[in-house]
């Protein structure tokens, strides 16, 4: 169970995050939604730990974990993957090598042998291929050359590998066409389990046709202004955002929408 | 005919720096830092004309060699110290040198192993070089010069086989005096520069390597250097030549102990290569480094040149800096034969108060030859990290072609990287293409291995080793994994 409680993060002394609270319980796939500037990408950066962040307020308990009093690196060996809305480029390192890296950094840390070379390729190919990439992928450099598809494609992969208790998935349908984001939602929808849970950030409803989710939030000016179920996002996609924002202009003291992180 | 000389200087920092991650990173132990004790055989400290002929006396060397010396000390004395270096650093005392330092148990050098101080092997062992007989690297011949001599040379008896020779400087001298009589100082003049002459004058040891024609010499030869005594330069000479059609890869590696104060180290390296002959020498110089507070380390003065001498010949450089105070040093080719090939493939990485300047000079001569530059510059800590290159096509040099890609990767917000690229051209034919990159280890970067759960440190080592894979795939296996490793150890604490 993830419960975020009243936070609040600022990048250069601006305020992003002014109060969010959401629960997330074991299993559940929530979409967060809302407009540009509104906080998605802030939040999804603090609950993995971006250091360029501060947390200026409020809380974050993870299975009764202090999830904001670890390091990046922990919450990640403890459960937490982020798919990247910009998968970052790494020239020279090798995705096999990369992905063995972490996938081994993992296991050692949840007390599992590591891989060896023959054992992490076999697993690395199968579940390359459920996500639909070719083998030359491993052995090109992270992300490096990759067409926008690819580079998610590549995230779902590594969130597969990595095995998370908690999914964070920053706008994977930001940049894909039809067909790609077919492929992304079923590689997530495999991953979906009890054990599980996701928060998947999206701009657009289409998103949720293929990623069907248990609550659906909307987010604006940061903080979480309305809960619901599936129909919630239809709603938004009939009116457009800017209902919400004029709602909340009264409220949040007129404070702008703030510059996308 | 057509002059295009440009030159282009960067210095960009690095965004504020991450948290404790970065910053634990860089913190080092300098691994080779210890001291041998041995009773030694030493020069009193200062340069003359009879510390000269001292040194000459003790290795017993034929009198066109004393003149030789004598000549280029004399030349020397007309010398000043070059200034045009992007370096800072006291001026040296010259006098406050000692020239020639040597273990005390060999007389006329050991004739075999069982006659070497065992405190010496123990030395060499701890530095990963074990030269007796049942622990000896597989497939990799070895030099091991101490100071001012070559102590143990392994596998001479296998080579000579093969009709390769492959000893110290000073045995070659004793052993085949034509040899080095014909090839000493073609390449570096003894009044090249500087720093040349003076090693000229008092070279002590070195290796010497000839492979006869036709011949491809069956396993990696490689000397490994180390400056032990106090107050001490190491001078050492190293020449090696490749006759029509032979080959020989070549490997340095250099360590010394941890002190207060700066030791100089003024090294001259020739390279003669043939017609169809191919040489390829790499080096890990991982010299000391000095303190973080720049306080000790060597000063590392190298006059490294490759002769491409005959047709179709290639001589390749490879290098990977991470010791050393002061770097000076360019690796060079002149590409006389038609159709030879000169190689430069750098790594060079300053941390804490370190500075380098390195680059190389690829000079061409003959007719479709070609030359390829490939210098990858990191810079942590405070580190300076320069590359300055000559690429030059002369009158005669048709269809000269170079490709030149330079690259600068700053970690934190102190460093420096400059480029300082030469190009010039006097023949309309030539194909000389420049590129040259400046980029950081950006924090994205490192988060997203973080995220991975990938720790700060591997993820730098990672980052880093990605950015020099391309030079790193040009060193031999074991070397290469080496250097990796010399890398990581070399930036720890540099994260910050």
């Amino acid at each position: 169970m993830l419960k975020i409680n009243n936070l609040h993060a600022a990048i250069d002394g601006k305020d992003i995050l002014k109060g969010l609270d959401l629960e997330v319980a074991d299993g559940e796939v929530h979409a967060i939604m809302g407009p540009n500037g509104s906080g998605k990408s802030t939040l999804a950066q603090v609950l993995a730990g971006r250091e360029t962040f501060t947390v200026t307020d409020g809380s974050v308990d993870w299975d009764g974990t202090d999830l904001l009093a670890l390091p990046a690196e922990e919450r990640a060996r403890a459960g937490l993957f982020l798919a990247f809305q910009y998968p970052v480029e790494i020239p020279g390192v090798s995705n096999a090598y990369f992905l063995k890296a972490a996938v081994n950094a993992v296991r050692r840390h949840r007390g599992l042998p590591e891989y060896d070379a023959m054992d992490f390729l076999a697993r690395v190919k199968a579940e390359m291929k459920a996500v639909g990439m070719k083998e030359e992928f491993l052995y090109r450099s992270v992300n490096e050359g990759f067409s926008g598809g690819e580079k998610k494609r590549n995230e779902v992969l590594q969130m597969a590998l990595l095995e998370p208790r908690l999914a964070v998935l920053d706008e994977t349908d930001s940049g894909l066409d039809i067909d790609a984001l077919k492929i992304v939602a079923e590689g997530v929808n495999r991953l979906r389990s009890p054990e599980r849970s996701m928060i998947v950030i999206t701009h657009y409803q289409r998103l949720l046709d293929y990623i069907v989710p248990d609550k659906v939030h909307v987010l604006s000016q940061g903080r979480i202004v309305r809960s619901g179920g599936r129909e919630l996002a239809l709603e938004l996609e009939e009116h457009g955002y800017g209902w919400i924002d004029a709602a909340q202009s009264g409220k949040a003291g007129g404070a702008s929408a703030g510059a996308r992180p | 005919m057509m002059n295009a000389p440009t030159s282009a200087a960067a210095t960009s920092p690095a965004p504020t720096s991450r948290g404790d991650a970065i910053g634990a990173f860089l913190e080092q132990d300098y691994a080779a830092g210890f001291v041998t004790t041995l009773e030694t055989d030493t020069v009193p400290k200062g340069l003359s004309e009879d510390v000269i002929r001292m040194i000459s006396a003790r290795k017993g060397e034929p009198e066109w060699l004393l003149d030789w010396r004598l000549e280029a000390y004399r030349h020397w004395l007309t010398m000043r110290p070059p200034k045009w270096a992007a370096v800072e650093f006291p001026a040296i005392d010259f006098q406050d040198i000692v020239y020639y330092s040597a273990p005390k148990s060999k007389k006329d050098g050991p004739k075999s192993l069982d006659e070497v101080d065992p405190e010496l092997l123990r030395t060499f062992e701890k530095l990963g070089v074990p030269l007796h007989e049942r622990a000896r690297l597989a497939g990799v011949a070895v030099d091991a010069v101490f100071d001012s001599v070559s102590v143990a040379t392994t596998f001479k008896k296998e080579l000579g086989a093969h009709g390769v020779i492959f000893c110290s400087f000073s045995e070659a001298v004793k052993e085949h005096p034509e040899l080095v009589r014909q090839y000493l100082g073609t390449v570096v003049p003894p009044g090249d520069n500087f720093y040349a002459a003076l090693n000229s004058a008092v070279f002590s040891d070195g290796s010497f390597v000839f492979i006869p024609k036709g011949v491809k010499c069956p396993m990696e030869l490689s000397t490994y250097f180390r400056i032990n005594a106090r107050d001490t330069g190491q001078f050492e000479r190293t020449l090696i030549i490749a006759e029509e059609g032979a080959s020989v890869s070549y490997l340095e590696g250099c360590t010394a102990p941890m002190r207060d104060e700066n030791q100089l180290h003024a090294a001259v390296v020739e390279l003669i290569a043939l017609a169809d002959a191919k040489i390829k020498y790499s080096t890990v110089q991982n010299w000391y480094p000095g303190d973080k507070d720049g306080k000790g380390g060597i000063y590392n003065f190298v006059t490294k040149r490759g002769d491409c001498r005959g047709a179709r010949s290639h001589i390749s450089w490879t290098q990977v800096e991470t010791g050393s105070a002061i770097t000076w040093k360019y690796p060079s080719v002149i590409l006389r034969g038609d159709s030879s090939v000169g190689d430069f493939h750098s790594v060079a990485l300053t941390n804490n108060l370190q500075q380098a300047d390195t680059g190389t000079k690829m000079i061409h001569m003959g007719r479709n030859t070609r030359s390829t530059i490939l210098s990858k510059g990191i810079s942590a800590g405070r580190g300076s990290n320069t590359f300055r290159g000559l690429v030059k096509v002369t009158p005669k040099a048709e269809g000269a072609r170079n490709y030149t890609q330079c690259d600068s990767l700053l970690i934190g917000d102190r460093c420096a990287a400059h480029t300082f690229p030469t190009i010039e051209v006097r023949h309309p034919t030539a194909h000389v293409e420049h590129e040259a990159t400046t980029s950081r280890i950006g924090e994205d970067q490192l988060f997203y291995a973080m995220q991975r759960g990938i720790s700060a440190e591997d993820a730098v080592s990672m980052i880093v080793n990605g950015f020099c894979r391309e030079v790193f795939k040009e060193l031999p296996m074991e070397f290469a994994v080496e250097a990796q490793k010399l890398l990581g150890v070399s930036l720890e604490g540099s994260v910050g």
